[in-house]
């Protein structure tokens, strides 16, 4: 039997203790433990960043972080982005905006893209592409990605106005 | 017309799913007592296997079970091909050179990746472990990479039956290309090198395989855009009974061409699941899909165009090396010949074409279709050489353009490669995209950045597609070993719901979305109503797949004749339930209406609920509301268009970035011009890679040098600019909807496009050719060659000055 190591992270807001391995993976601890397929594996290099998800409120590519290492930590993976049944802003812009094909960088992009507008809630074009450089896309060439970014971030200004 | 759905961009309906990482792909799915399958490949591209020994391995922690080529040598049967060249057609100079291609190595391995044992463990990270403890004692041999030099005598032979490593020679002939060369005024002769690309579908591939011991089925879910090819195919190879063999395409995370195909691990997890009786994942890792998932592209051209100095142009002559890879992978052979010979006319009347296609075999991964298969590269091609031809005249290019476009046609105009466009309008994109760019006032911009070290360019590419894969005797004269058709059923249900099977099978390019707009204009039902299924052989009728941009144009035909075939059915039921001949019911907004008496009508729902309590049905006509059809369509049908790159070069560090991007694409009517555009912008993020930055390098002794993403440079949202799209309409007349398909328009034209900017930026320093991918490097070298060369013949003038007025002294 491998040394196996408890650890307790939340994730999208629920506690979760396992026993893993030392040299399991995030990206793995949440897609074969916790069975949270949403994250996606896209690459071997921490190249692609299909595997994005925030811990602790940053955002960090799963497959080059150990699950030891979250012990204690907050995880938001795509599955916990909406909230009360209603899409997060860039949930929606994506939708509306039609930023994604196939689907497989997405999860990656949109948490990618909420650390982006946390960071800064009116981005350039130029600043956007700047953010999203570490994640990347084979199918929409960027561009609707953009704009789905774009929409995100009119709506979330829009929303703390009203607030 | 007024239409409900088409033509309108609607959001898909496939979004929600994906947007909340509810998508199944198949890394996702997870069966009760799963096995997890690690390969191992050969470190070597050309090796003898003298012995493979398994015993640290398999007492490895976890191991299941490990099996050698040599284990399952008579189950696995050898990988098809599925496009066969003969010497019974014209183009064919003899039958191609098919060698076998085992699933699992057992005698040689011949490119780095072959496979060569499948380890079984319970855990993914226990299979690799085990993995690398299986040692294989390896007799190396010669590497030949290189495409052309494959050829040569003195070259390392990959397979007993094709000798000079060649599988097939291939040409095509319109016209008299010599003669023309003669009589022409100037003939302009380039080499071309049309890099070996790597696909990258964001999602690697991945099998998962299931046996019912009870029931002898054997259930695959792989990452494939072809799962009842895959079926058939699988079948045909392991002698496993078709009707046992069930596919499943799940999500799909993308896939350009490089899952068009039956791979050997989709063979390798579904015998092994059978042989263990449990069900085995293989997920493939980055790396591995850079060395066991195949590549694009990966010509070597010597061309030729010759015309007269009025600008006309006579004839366009090539000599391709088509690098084929180890193996032939299912579709290769068609793709270099059929799908790049024979579009070499371009849109262009020019009546003299002259191609002889090689294909090689080297020591390298596998090389098949990719994102536009062919046509990218034979437009790369003859867009290229009509901007050489035009500088060569000191011409400008649009105007050379202009005056060789073969002139409008609605209904059917053969070129000289022999084939027969659908419909074309070649003017009216170029104009429409003149109006999107101001090519005046660039040219001025353009001069005056020269001083400031910035140098500007505009490249303009043309260019002509075939699509809608296809018209099946034809294809099969040509060398496609299977039909080529589509089909579609329409389930009406009893509630007035509707389910869509279509045999095509989308990833990403939203077909749950498309097909149900054109289910809901034809019944007048809301889209909610209407789900569309795909992707799983035990659910829809046999279909062909989604590649070569046909899903639309024959999967959405076959879609209409089965909605025609429900209306008419339902039109009957209504005109004898309101005893009126069926001739003057007329089916509108949702509701049949006796003609001239709109008073008198059934609404949809209601003739449905006729049609299954059967109670009063017409004499003869049997219950329930479902329909079938397979269409196989006359003719490919031919999109076109014209875009428009503009560059700029950094004259001290050679750093090209693309500024600005203009689209105009004509893919005849558009059903979700939404969908459209995105695939436009997708395609030209992949051709403008291919100019920029992409390029798989393999070394001497054929490792894969770009063998990870680190190396290989898929673009970033950093490295392209939003794009500007727009659309001309030549409605297609060879299917119903008018549509010409549009999933690879932009890649096609964007590399030639982004070529002809970047020589139009270096032109003035006297650079007239670089080959693909401009890295920063190959700049600098040529603008530094090339200033270097000037100051060479300046100071070789003054030199030849000052002696001849010392001579004159
Ligand atoms: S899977 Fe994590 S960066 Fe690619
Ligand atoms: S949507 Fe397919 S990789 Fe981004």
């Amino acid at each position: 039997m491998p040394i196996q190591t408890q650890i307790t992270v939340t994730v999208n807001g629920t506690r979760h203790t396992n026993p893993v391995e030392p040299r399991l993976l995030l990206a793995h601890y949440l897609r074969e433990v916790l069975n949270l397929t949403g994250t996606h594996i896209g690459c071997d290099t921490s190249s692609c960043g299909a595997c994005t998800v925030l811990l602790n409120g940053k955002a960090v590519k799963s497959c080059t972080v150990l699950a030891v290492q979250a012990d204690g930590g907050n995880v938001t993976t795509v599955e916990g982005l909406a909230k009360d049944g209603k899409y997060h802003a860039v949930q929606q812009g994506f939708w509306d905006k039609h930023g994604l094909q196939c689907g497989f960088c997405t999860p990656g992009m949109m948490i990618t893209a909420v650390q982006i507008l946390e960071r800064n809630p009116n981005p350039t074009e130029a600043e956007i592409r700047r953010g999203l450089r570490g994640n990347l896309c084979r199918c929409t060439g960027y561009h609707n990605i953009v704009e789905a970014v774009k929409a995100a971030a009119a709506a979330s200004r829009a929303g703390g106005r009203k607030r | 017309m007024t239409t409900a759905f088409i033509g309108k961009s609607v959001r898909r309906t496939e979004d929600p799913r994906l947007i909340t990482g509810k998508g199944t792909y198949v890394d996702d799915v997870k069966l009760l007592g799963m096995l997890h399958m690690a390969l191992v490949r050969s470190p070597h591209a050309h090796a003898r296997i003298k012995k493979i020994n398994v015993s640290r391995a398999s007492k490895a922690p976890g191991v299941v079970a490990i099996f050698t080529g040599a284990d399952l040598q008579g189950q696995l049967g050898s990988l098809p091909v599925g496009w066969v060249l003969k010497q019974a057609d014209t183009h064919t100079k003899y039958d191609m050179k098919a060698p076998p291609h085992p699933p699992l190595a057992f005698e040689k391995v011949r490119y780095v990746g072959d496979a060569v044992a499948a380890v079984v463990a319970n855990d993914p990270y226990l299979a690799a472990d085990a993995a690398a403890l299986v040692d294989v004692d390896y007799e190396l041999l010669g590497v030949v990479t290189d495409g052309e030099k494959a050829t040569k005598r003195d070259a390392p032979q990959l397979h007993t039956e094709a000798p000079d490593n060649t599988c097939f020679e291939w040409d095509v002939h319109g016209g008299d290309y010599e003669g023309a060369a003669k009589k022409a005024q100037v003939v302009v002769k380039q080499k071309f090198i049309n890099q070996r690309l790597i696909p990258n579908a964001m999602e690697t591939r991945g099998v998962v395989a299931d046996y019912n011991t009870g029931t002898n089925q054997i259930t695959i879910w792989t990452s494939t855009q072809i799962p009842h090819l895959v079926r058939l195919l699988f079948a045909a190879v392991t002698g496993h009974p078709e009707q046992s063999v069930r596919v499943i395409a799940p999500e799909v995370g993308g896939a350009f061409g490089s899952k068009l195909y039956l791979y050997a691990e989709e063979i390798i997890t579904g015998m092994i699941a059978k042989n263990l009786a449990r069900p085995v994942k293989w997920v493939e890792g980055r790396q591995e899909n850079y060395l066991a998932t195949t590549h694009g592209r990966d010509h070597i051209t010597y061309g030729e165009i010759c015309g007269d100095k009025d600008g006309t142009i006579t004839g366009l002559k090539v000599t391709t090396y088509a690098n084929l890879g180890a193996y032939l992978s299912t579709f290769a052979p068609g793709i270099p010949t059929v799908l790049f010979g024979l579009m070499l006319s371009g849109v262009y009347k020019y009546p003299n074409v002259s191609c002889k296609v090689y294909g090689t075999f080297t020591n390298t991964t596998p090389v098949d279709a990719y994102r536009g298969a062919g046509r990218p590269e034979a437009t790369y091609l003859v867009e290229r050489m009509v901007d050489a031809f035009a500088r060569e005249l000191a011409r400008d290019p649009v105007a050379v353009r202009r005056k060789n476009f073969l002139p409008p046609f609605k209904n059917g105009r053969a070129v000289a490669t022999g084939v027969l466009y659908d419909s074309g309008n070649y003017r009216a994109p170029v104009d429409k995209a003149l109006e999107m760019f101001d090519y005046k006032a660039f040219r001025k911009e353009q001069r005056e950045a020269r001083g400031s070290g910035k140098l500007l360019g505009v490249g303009f590419s043309t260019y002509i597609e075939i699509c809608g894969m296809a018209p099946s005797a034809v294809a099969a004269s040509l060398g496609a070993g299977a039909g080529l058709w589509e089909s579609s059923t329409v389930r009406v249900h009893p509630t007035g719901k509707v389910t869509v099977f279509t045999g095509t099978s989308p990833h990403g390019q939203g077909h749950e979305t498309t097909l149900a707009q054109v289910a809901g204009e034809h019944l007048g039902i809301p889209m909610e109503s209407i789900e569309v299924m795909h992707g799983d052989t035990d659910r829809q009728q046999f279909g062909t797949g989604t590649f070569g941009s046909r899903s639309i144009t024959v999967g959405g035909t076959a879609l209409v004749m089965s909605l025609k075939k429900v209306k008419d059915k339902m039109r009957k039921i209504a005109a004898h339930q309101m005893g009126v001949p069926a001739k003057n019911v007329i089916f509108e907004d949702g509701k049949f209406y006796v003609e001239d008496i709109r008073e008198k009508s059934m609404d949809f729902g209601t003739v449905v609920g006729e049609a299954y309590n059967a109670k009063n049905l017409p004499p003869g006509m049997e219950p329930g509301l479902e329909a079938t059809s397979f269409f196989d369509p006359k003719n490919f049908t031919w999109p076109f268009g014209c875009h428009i790159a503009i560059v700029e070069i950094d004259e001290d560090t050679g750093q090209t970035r693309l500024k600005r991007y203009v689209a105009v694409d004509d893919i005849g009517n558009v059903i979700n011009p939404m969908i459209v555009d995105g695939m436009v912008h997708g395609g030209i993020a992949q051709g403008v890679g291919q100019a920029l930055q992409e390029g798989a390098v393999y070394g001497e002794n054929g490792q894969l040098v770009t063998g990870s993403m680190l190396d290989y440079a898929v673009p970033t949202a950093e490295d392209v600019p939003s794009y500007e799209t727009a659309r001309t309409v030549t409605p297609s007349p060879v299917n119903p909807l008018g549509v010409k398909g549009a999933g690879e328009a932009g890649t096609i034209a964007a590399s030639p496009a982004v070529m002809n900017a970047a020589i139009d930026a270096l032109a003035h320093l006297g650079i007239r050719h670089l080959d693909m991918p401009l890295r920063s490097e190959t700049v600098w070298r040529a603008i530094n060659g090339a200033k270097a060369a000037k100051k060479a013949a300046r100071s070789a003038t003054a030199t030849a000055a000052r002696s001849g007025r010392k001579a004159r002294r």
